[in-house]
């Protein structure tokens, strides 16, 4: 079980955290522009790299607060201090 | 008997009765029941699980493959180690034939978990560990120090010198050095897995008398020092499985730690060094012994040792089999085959580092031609390896690689003779035992490589070899090098198996804690629950809330209690305990914009003191929750979630909050536990609010549908909401948990007039299927829409987008065959339709057309009902709504049951009594 770096509250068990899949899948502007193929390009369709992958999380069982960190599919490890969200910490 | 007198960390002024298979021996506090039985002269009445061949004890500690017992008293636990199982007063153990029995009796006992944090774990408290320990503890870290045995020192034997002093007060004055600096060290305690940023799991054997039997610790270290020492590597041979064939070390060990000479005539069968040591050792305790090294040179001082003890050393001789019949009588030498007795025959192939741990947390092992073993290479951050563990044998070279600029030192040894890496010796592979715990042979590794399987994991699956209770930790190595020899290549290309926790077998219930029965998940009761209790409810679990599922009365059972609950609701009056619904307080300026865009319908036109129906979906468009939302204030709502859905709910709307709309100035609260919830519902619950509620206007006109109105009573302040679930005239009253005892009781009272009934969970299931309103999760999966379920006015079509809205666009929702919600009458007007059961096309002769049957839809929801005076059911039906009135068919059983596809809502279709 990994230790996890919440931004706010610092190392933390992993069971603590929950997944939360890709990061940087950005909502689109006016989804209904897209065609049906592009809408369910955005709904189900994410990345899955060997090696570094943007990922969101939550620290769902501490402060519930929702931030960014680059892990490393093939090791596991996180590769990056965890980045908040910058909106959320101004 | 076998016990030798000045030897052995035993307390002898003090017996212990141990019974094994039905005979009961003596023997000291400080014993194994394994050390007690060779005291005697005995071994377990046990048995190999392939071939019934009689089996001893092969090891003094976890790497015996042999030696299992399974203790009766003083409770059942099978396959454990005659060698590793404490002996103490009144245990009762059995010899294990092949396998083990679970306990058919409950264990009452307790078992528990610890978490700790420290600067530095060390596994292991032998000279590698202690050391190490030392110099982190006086370097002022904090420090765990964990070994599995009854007391420190490893393999030290008290003959070593350690700093110019015998070793075991070298051991005892670390031992006092390390309490002394707040070192937390635990003996009798095993790290039996090893997992990410230095998180070890530890099992504490506390023993009987303790309050807690077993404890799992749960161990966060910076750096994590594994010094488990080596495990003795045998050699495989014909008839090596015999009782009295042991590792030499383990005899030793037996020796010094016990005081028992496991045989009088020993051969020492060795390839290796260290056994010289247990030769010299046991003829001094008084043990005729002959040493045959299998190498062409034996070391000087080991040879030395010999000459002055008398024993016989003999040079370039192998052991190739035994004889004997339940036990050794003779060693099989050499190729001409002579018979060397002897009733015990140690064995010494080398040393394998039980770098285990390291592995666990994906340690590197690299193969050392030196030491005939694997150890460990590249480690992870904050890993470090040291001593035998390491591949690091000799005392001296221990303490100088563990023990830092401080370390002890101790004497260096003498002309080392290099090992002689040796798997086996000549003679018939279906006789030389690999893992003689699976009873695996030379044989069936030969039969693995003929059968095309060159990787030590396909052999391990072909042939069990490491899949025992000793997960291979002296057959491992055995049968990679037998791999090699018969595939031709060199060891370190073979490879190795993984090694994976747990290092030894670790109870279940150790594992689980005090997390069973009651405290296996938490339960949660409302408010009222004691009341619930009296009134003598049936509860059921919903999520982990405890909830009244109906108030059964003498003589009913569960339709009868809900069927005159129903009627109740329905012809008067009735009052459920609503209070697990979910509950999230949602404020801020931009609350409503929030809502309107998770919700399906519009918030953020709802006026203050209204109440609307919402649903939500996920982006996909499908139905995820629903509920009621309150709209407290301008900038405040209250939105309900379904019981199970709350925390899940609270979750979703964070999400979007936080990572796609962090600019909305919104907060959301979870409230469910603060707001207890009484639902009033019939005809008759306008008396009973207005009764207790005289200052409320609750006439239709002056408190509509869909509304809601905050009072008090005794100056407790109290929500009414105009809000029904049954299709009733309805009333919800929220109060402050710690006041709804008080206020249901006074519900209970006004209503007596009216004979108000309570109703639980079942009752309102069969009220609200009735009126067609769907529960999420049940008559959903996860693949329904809002349009689906009949709820098309549910969404909204003036918002630009909200969650799931582009879903909706798709031509797939469109499909006119589309599984929608419609009910089911069953014609014969009796048969309640088992929920789940398939739809099929009505067949003409009812019987099932051949398979594949193409299947309609499922039942979601099937109850009794009073109102209707027959059983019903709500089902999702592909193209339901443009089948309404066809006649399905549905199997129960053998049976096909016809059913009629009517529209959902089957009470009160217009909503005539929804205002009393």
């Amino acid at each position: 079980m990994q230790l996890i770096t919440c931004p706010w509250c610092g190392p933390r068990e992993e069971i603590e955290f929950s997944y939360g899949g890709q990061a940087g899948v950005a909502y689109p502007e006016h989804p209904a522009s897209l065609t049906d193929e592009q809408w369910a390009h955005f709904v189900f369709f994410r990345d899955n790299p060997k090696g570094p992958f943007a990922e969101r999380w939550s620290h769902n069982a501490g402060c519930r607060r929702w931030f960014t960190a680059v892990r490393d599919t093939r090791t596991y490890r996180f590769l990056s201090s965890p980045t908040s969200n910058p909106e959320l910490t101004s | 008997m076998s016990r030798v007198d000045g030897y052995g960390r035993i307390d002898r002024s003090r017996t212990v009765t141990v019974t094994v298979d039905g005979t009961a021996y003596t023997g000291h506090p400080g014993d194994t029941v394994a050390s007690v039985l060779l005291a005697h002269g005995a071994r377990p009445q046990n048995s190999s699980v392939k071939y019934g061949r009689p089996r001893g004890i092969g090891a003094a500690w976890t790497e015996d493959p042999v030696g299992l017992v399974q203790v009766e008293e003083p409770f059942p636990e099978p396959m454990l180690l005659a060698a590793t199982v404490e002996a103490t007063d009144g245990l009762v153990v059995r010899g294990v034939a092949g396998q083990g029995r679970l306990a058919e009796v409950p264990d009452t006992a307790r078992y528990d978990r610890k978490h700790t944090h420290c600067d530095v774990l060390v596994v292991g408290a032998g000279p590698a560990g202690l050391v190490a320990a030392r110099a982190a503890a006086r370097a002022g870290r904090s420090v765990v120090l964990v070994d599995d045995r009854s007391a420190a020192g490893g393999t030290l034997t008290g003959t070593e010198t350690i700093d110019g002093r015998p070793s075991l007060e070298f051991v005892a004055d670390t031992v006092a050095e390390l309490a002394a600096l707040g070192v937390v060290h635990l003996q009798r305690t095993t790290a039996f897995g090893h997992y990410d940023d230095g998180f070890v799991l530890a099992l504490e054997r506390r023993g009987e008398s303790a309050r807690t039997r077993q404890r799992v610790h749960r161990i966060r270290a910076g750096r994590v020092v594994v010094a488990a020492g080596a495990i003795e590597r045998p050699i495989a041979f014909e008839d090596n499985d015999r009782p009295g064939v042991v590792l030499a070390a383990s005899a030793r060990d037996l020796l010094h730690r016990h005081g028992v000479l496991a045989g009088r005539e020993v051969v020492v069968f060795t390839s290796d060094d260290a056994a010289y040591a247990a030769a010299a050792d046991l003829a001094d305790a008084g043990a005729s012994v002959r040493v045959l090294d299998a190498r062409e040179r034996a070391p000087q001082a080991g040879r030395r040792r010999c000459e002055e003890r008398g024993v016989p050393v003999e040079t370039g001789t192998l052991v190739h089999g035994t004889r004997g019949e339940d036990r050794v009588t003779a060693a099989v030498v050499g190729p001409d085959r002579r018979e060397v007795p002897c009733d015990l025959l140690l064995v010494s192939g080398g040393w394998n580092p039980a770098a285990h741990l390291a592995s666990h947390v994906g340690g590197s092992l690299v193969y050392d031609p030196v030491i005939g073993a694997f150890r460990p290479a590249e480690l992870p951050p904050g890993v470090t390896v040291v001593g035998a563990a390491n591949g690091t044998f000799a005392l001296a070279d221990v303490l100088r690689e563990a023990g830092g600029p401080e370390a002890p030192v101790a004497p260096a040894q003498e002309w080392p003779e290099p090992t002689l890496v040796l798997w086996r010796t000549p003679g018939d592979p279906a006789r030389q035992f690999v893992d003689i715990a699976r009873d695996a042979t030379v044989a069936d590794v030969e039969r693995a490589v003929g059968a095309g399987m060159s990787h030590p994991e396909h052999v391990k699956r072909y042939t069990t070899i490491g899949t025992a209770h000793d997960q291979g930790k002296t057959s491992g190595i055995i049968a990679l090098g037998i791999i090699a020899e018969l595939t031709g290549r060199p060891i370190q290309e073979v490879g190795t198996t993984t090694a994976r926790p747990p290092y030894t077998p670790v109870a279940f219930a150790a594992l689980a804690g005090r997390e069973r029965g009651d405290l296996f998940d938490p339960v949660r009761t409302t408010a009222l629950h004691a009341w619930h209790v009296a009134a003598g409810a049936e509860f059921e679990d919903v999520g982990q809330w405890q909830r009244a599922r109906h108030y059964p009365r003498a003589g009913e059972d569960m339709t009868a209690a809900v069927l005159r609950e129903c009627a109740a609701v329905r012809t008067s009056v009735g009052i459920m305990d609503a209070s697990t619904l979910g509950k999230i307080d949602v404020r801020g300026p931009d609350a409503p914009v929030l809502l309107d865009r998770l919700y399906t319908n519009l918030m953020s036109s709802l006026k203050v003191g209204r109440v609307r129906y919402g649903v939500m979906c996920g982006n996909d468009g499908m139905v995820f929750d629903d509920g009621t939302v309150l709209r407290l204030a301008e900038d405040r709502y209250l939105v309900t979630t379904t019981t199970g859905n709350a925390a899940a709910v609270l979750d979703r709307m964070e999400e979007w909050l936080q990572t796609e709309w962090p600019d909305l100035r919104v907060r959301l609260t979870s409230v469910t536990e603060q707001w207890s919830i009484a639902a009033v519902a019939g005809p008759r619950s306008r008396d009973v609010i207005g009764a207790v509620f005289p200052g409320v206007d609750v006439s239709a006109e002056a408190f509509g549908f869909t509304t809601w109105q905050d009072t008090s009573l005794d100056g407790v302040p109290v929500r009414l909401a105009r809000i029904s679930f049954s299709g009733e005239l309805a009333f919800e009253v929220t109060v402050s948990s710690p006041y709804a005892p008080a206020l249901w009781e006074r519900l209970v009272e006004a209503g007596a007039p009216y004979g108000i009934t309570p109703y639980g969970t079942e009752t309102m299931h069969v009220l609200r299927a009735e009126k067609g309103y769907p529960i999420i999760g049940q008559d959903t999966d996860g693949t329904v829409s809002p349009h689906d379920l009949g709820m098309a006015w549910a969404v909204s079509t003036k918002k630009d987008d909200f969650v799931g809205k582009r879903s909706y666009a798709r031509a797939e929702n469109r499909n006119p065959l589309r599984k929608q919600l419609v009910s089911l009458l069953p014609t014969d007007g009796a048969t309640k339709l088992p929920e789940g059961s398939q739809i099929v096309a009505h067949c003409d002769d009812g019987r099932l057309p051949p398979a594949p049957v193409p299947m309609l839809g499922h039942v979601t929801s099937s109850y009794h009902s009073a109102a209707l005076a027959r059983p019903f059911a709500l089902a999702l039906v592909k193209g339901g709504r443009e089948r309404l009135g066809e006649v399905v068919h549905v199997p129960v059983g053998d049976e096909l049951v016809a059913a009629r596809i009517g529209e959902s809502v089957l009470v009160d279709p217009e909503g005539a009594r929804r205002d009393g």
